[in-house]
């Protein structure tokens, strides 16, 4: 790719930006309550995270058009969806497919293992990483479903399309 | 026939609960400290959280045993004396001990609680063992994973505590309780900071023809090609060159978890009266997913049928296990 390439973004990129711009926009609000929710339902959490609270984590999951910034400040908690081209410069980021993720948040899969086989990706502050991994895994109970409980049947019923939809 | 207790690790109060209603016999666990071998960070146990994991095993009739397990530096021995007077006040069953000094404080101070003997202490002979028993009144020894099942037999024979072996999880180098790889490169201590491989010394990057290479203090331990399986950034399962070889090797160990589920009825027969799942350091679903299958195992072989035990290899360092010493000296 050439310099120049760089600077004029074709139209299917052009036309996944806005995509992902589109979607950011429709989660973001989502996004909020489940992270106002999940903090108040386990403050403990934060004492886990020590001085990460303040890392910006960028969890990517890679078939969805935009990735996630989280910094787990309980001051100021940061929970958004962001184009990838404009996630902030992360503190460590997290890779892998969505529902893979999902799994992991809700100790359904092992991190470790998720390692081991590839599917999972960790760049950046490997102690941050740890930290929010223990942090999670220290919930009782699951994450996901508490979420889709919050939205009622509907909320429920596409947690379980997803899991079906994506065997991990 | 020996008990055929299944000890199981518990990293957090949530994986403790986990482990106990899997079917724990015993959970280990330990302070958010140096006093244990897994001073990971966001890991472990505070002393309140300790005092209502204690409650919620012994309401199940499940055994907790405090780890602390690593060797306090030099005239530094408060923070171990603490740890072991704190579990001793919230009523954990036994220590898990490798250093002396601790053992022998304890010994003293807290003679109600039963000594185990670390892994880390490594001893390995009749003779090692029978010192700790006489002198610290040592209940139970685990036993380092380089002795085959008839030294193990043999060693049965000749001591007078309970054994307790590894069966499943991560397969450290040869030289428990002496390693001092991480010491060389990090500066951190595994048997004294109670951490191998410290998370903040540890990175992975990622090239651009998919494959990652772990590095730990800023140099680079392994490379695995985009197709490659992975391991923990330890320097014993580092990859390396030198002048005598053309490739990269494993010049210590390999990514590879021990996996002695088709061996416990000859371990049971050998005498040995725990079996100790390795991994406070993994996940909810790693402790779920390993105390049940090895829970069912243990019942089975206790039923007097043949054990029929999951297959555990997606959870295995490298996706590849082996039965290392215990099958044979020439594992590798
Ligand atoms: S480098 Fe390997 S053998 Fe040494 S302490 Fe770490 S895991 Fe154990």
């Amino acid at each position: 790719m050439s310099a120049g390439d760089d600077t004029l973004p074709r139209a299917a990129d052009l036309g996944t930006s806005v995509l992902a711009r589109l979607s950011c926009v429709i989660v973001q609000p989502v996004l909020t309550r489940v992270v106002r929710r999940v903090a108040k339902q386990h403050p403990s959490l934060f004492s886990r995270l020590g001085p990460h609270q303040g890392t910006d984590f960028v969890i990517d999951p890679v078939e969805l058009p935009f990735a996630l910034h989280l910094r787990p400040d309980p001051q100021a908690l940061v929970f958004r969806a962001v184009a990838r081209n404009a996630a902030p410069e992360a503190g460590a980021t997290i890779r892998g497919k969505f529902m893979l993720l999902l799994e992991l948040v809700d100790s359904e899969e092992d991190g470790d293992a998720a390692f081991f086989s590839r599917d999972l990706e960790v760049t950046g502050d490997t102690e941050a990483v740890v930290r929010l991994r223990n942090a999670l895994d220290d919930v009782d109970g699951s994450i996901a479903e508490e979420t889709a409980g919050m939205f009622g049947p509907a909320g429920r019923a596409i947690l379980a399309r997803l899991r079906r939809a994506y065997p991990t | 026939m020996s008990l055929a207790e299944l000890i199981c690790p518990a990293g957090t109060p949530a994986a403790l609960r986990t482990a106990v209603d899997a079917g724990a016999d015993a959970v280990y666990c330990g302070f958010q400290d140096a006093t244990n071998a897994r001073n990971f960070p966001g890991l472990n146990f505070t002393p309140d959280e300790l005092a209502a994991s204690v409650a919620y095993a012994h309401d199940k009739g499940t055994k907790v045993l405090l780890a602390l397990n690593t060797y306090p530096p030099a005239g530094k021995v408060d923070l171990w004396r603490q740890a072991a007077d704190t579990g001793a006040l919230l009523g954990v069953d036994a220590f898990i001990v490798a250093d002396m000094g601790v053992a022998d404080y304890i010994a003293r101070t807290h003679p109600g609680v039963r000594l185990h003997l670390s892994v880390q202490a490594a001893a390995s002979s009749p003779e090692a063992i029978r010192y700790y028993c006489e002198n610290f009144a040592v209940k139970r020894v685990v036993l380092p994973r380089i002795l085959t099942i008839p030294e193990i037999r043999e060693i049965r024979k000749e001591i007078p505590c309970e054994i307790e072996t590894f069966i499943f999880g991560n397969h450290g180098l040869m030289v428990e309780g002496r390693c001092s790889l991480t010491n060389y490169l990090t500066g951190q201590s595994t048997n004294m900071d109670g951490v191998c491989s410290p998370a903040s010394d540890v990175e992975y990057k990622r090239h651009t023809d998919g494959s990652m290479s772990s590095q730990l203090a800023g140099f680079t331990i392994d490379c695995f090609g985009a197709d490659e399986k992975a391991g923990y950034p330890t320097i014993c399962k580092g990859r390396y060159t030198a002048p005598h070889r053309s490739e990269p090797y494993y010049a210590f160990e390999e990514p590879i978890s021990l996996n002695l589920s088709r061996l416990l009825p000859d371990l049971v027969e050998a005498g040995v009266h725990a079996f100790k799942i390795e991994g406070r350091q993994r996940s909810k679903s790693y402790v779920r997913g390993v105390v049940s299958a090895f829970r069912q195992a243990v019942d089975d072989i206790r039923a007097g049928r043949e054990a029929n035990i999951a297959d555990l290899v997606a959870l295995t360092e490298g996706q590849k296990q082996t039965q290392g010493a215990f099958e044979t000296k020439k594992w590798r």
